[in-house]
């Protein structure tokens, strides 16, 4: 187990020699065109935000309907 | 879950229009710009509304008929979500006509329409919380639901198309032809729509549910 962390932080740092390097592949696309893919994002979050607050109702409710059915 | 398949749906259809309706390309238009892409969000909010208050209308006829209160329920909680998608609908046009017809309001046929329309639904929730009576509230106001909504036609979809008008879809300037949509926005637009007239029913049926059980719990009626 010790020797693959090891191994996995030993790579790991290898990167940060090539970090200077502007050849390098990065995410740039995440940057550019006037950072559309930032309000995507930030869209998508907003989604699924309300998505999981429709789903804690949803499970709230179905409680309630259940506790009254046991009650009949 | 199975049975929660539909609101997935939805919400995965929204996320959807969200991600292609903000990188497919789109028309390069003058004066609208980038802004065209609010149709992926303006209207098809304006199709939930319309899809709603059909719901609302369709179940105060059944009320009228069956006078079963959960008829009547379904009627009030649909055009309650009805009015908030109305709201979210003017908003979002006023900012858009901002930046496109350089006003946030204009006395514009189809925009005094759909303020006379959002009066006209105001009208009907006064009307329901002025009545004590249950059964008279929901006969009522199911009655007065239907003169609502065949107003809510004339107003935001045949006076707009009888008089000339900014907004597309009216008088010689016609919504959806080739000069609004192209192909590639209409696999965004009509998925738009149909998620969010799903979403609109999902939050209506949780309102319903709502309704239903505080009826059951407060006056231990039988809905």
């Amino acid at each position: 187990m010790y020797k693959y962390i090891l191994s996995t932080i030993l790579l790991l740092s290898s990167f940060a020699g090539f970090a200077q390097d502007n050849t390098v592949e990065m995410a740039d696309g995440f940057y550019k065109e006037g950072k559309i893919y930032v309000v995507i994002t930030i869209l998508a979050i907003v989604l699924i935000g309300v998505a999981i607050y429709l789903f804690t109702i949803e499970r709230k409710l179905k409680k309630l309907e259940d506790s009254i059915k046991d009650k009949k | 879950m199975l049975k929660h398949w539909w609101k997935i749906l939805a919400l995965l259809m929204v996320l959807y229009t969200i991600i292609a309706g903000f990188l497919l390309p789109v028309p390069r238009l003058v004066i609208l710009n980038e802004t065209i892409r609010s149709l992926y969000f303006h209207v098809p909010i304006w199709f939930a509304m319309l899809f709603l208050m059909g719901v609302s209308v369709f179940n105060s006829i059944m009320y009228l008929g069956n006078s079963k209160i959960k008829s009547d329920i379904v009627a009030v909680q649909s055009a309650n979500v009805g009015m908030i998608f109305s709201i979210l609908g003017i908003l979002t046009g006023m900012l858009w006509a901002r930046y496109t017809w350089g006003t946030w309001w204009t006395t514009d046929t189809k925009l005094n329409g759909v303020a006379i329309t959002f009066l006209i639904y105001t009208a009907y929730f006064i009307l329901r919380n002025s009545i004590e009576d249950d059964q008279k509230k929901a006969r009522i106001s199911a009655i007065y639901n239907v003169f609502a909504f065949v107003m809510m036609i004339v107003f935001v979809m045949i006076l707009p198309r009888m008089n000339s008008s900014l907004h597309p879809g009216n008088g010689g300037n016609p919504a959806f032809g080739k000069f609004d949509l192209d192909n590639t926005m209409r696999l965004v637009f009509y998925p738009a729509c149909l998620a969010w007239i799903l979403m609109g029913v999902w939050i209506t049926q949780l309102r319903v549910r709502t309704d239903v059980l505080t009826k059951k719990l407060l006056y231990d009626e039988n809905v």
